[in-house]
């Protein structure tokens, strides 16, 4: 776990592995990790957002409570993305298999069942007010 | 009357080599200009707590700030022929990213007290 986190920090090491690849793939590599990282700053913002925009809703502290499970997921979006860039810079330079990663499917799932969470909320309330 | 067409330069092999660079160059704006939204709005959400609120929005100020300094050899430098590994700049402005999705946490936390 340290290791790990210290090999984020210290490219050095991640140089010495293997050969040194055509640096456009370490850029895509990069460009790659940029892209995961504006994804979780988006859940960020909407969680954000959610807190600060939102009307109470009909469950108490449902607000709140989704504005932190966007927080959490963003801020988890994040650090992944880091380990997956190391991951899979070390792939590339030691020429094997693109890391594989349960990570996207599993952050659609959530995304997408957030969201049925919050029609049927949306449903509820616009039935009491009738 | 029309401009003559000009006609295309043969492409040189090593075109795409500055593009890459170039590319990388704007999702780095890109994503520094996407950290500066989420800290306007962690001082949003911190102005409605009162004194320890206007500090907590200085913090994410000063966070910003941190980040645009961190990334600046990756956001306006000029694009090097060979660019390097970015180092610590990426964990940094992860963990950073993190730190605002952790801050937030706390602003709402703090405002159902």
């Amino acid at each position: 776990m340290y290791h790990t986190i210290r090999r984020w920090f210290d490219p050095r090491e991640l140089r010495e592995l293997g050969e040194t690849p055509d640096y456009r793939f370490s850029l895509a590599n990069e460009r790659t990790f940029l892209a995961w990282l504006r994804t979780g700053l988006a859940l960020i913002a909407g969680g954000l957002a959610v807190a600060q925009f939102l009307p109470p809703m009909p469950l108490p502290h449902l607000r709140e409570g989704l504005a932190v499970a966007l927080l959490l997921l963003g801020g988890t979006v994040a650090i992944r993305a880091v380990d997956h860039w190391a991951r899979t810079e070390r792939a590339i330079r030691l020429g094997q298999e693109l890391p594989a990663s349960r990570f996207p499917a599993v952050l659609a799932l959530l995304v997408g069942l957030g969201a049925v969470l919050l029609v049927l909320a949306v449903l509820v309330q616009a039935a009491r007010n009738t | 009357m029309r401009p003559e067409p000009v006609p295309a330069e043969p492409r040189r092999p090593d075109a795409d080599v500055g593009l890459a660079a170039v590319r990388t160059r704007l999702a780095w704006r890109r994503t520094a200009l996407a950290v500066g939204v989420v800290a306007v709005l962690t001082a949003r959400l911190a102005l409605a707590g009162g004194t320890v609120g206007v500090v907590v929005a200085g913090l994410a100020g000063l966070g910003w700030s941190a980040v645009l300094v961190v990334t600046f050899p990756r956001l306006g430098a000029p694009v090097a022929r060979r660019p390097g590994l970015p180092g610590p700049t990426l964990p940094m402005i992860a963990l950073s990213s993190a730190g605002f999705a952790g801050l937030g946490v706390l602003l709402v936390l703090a405002s159902m007290r």
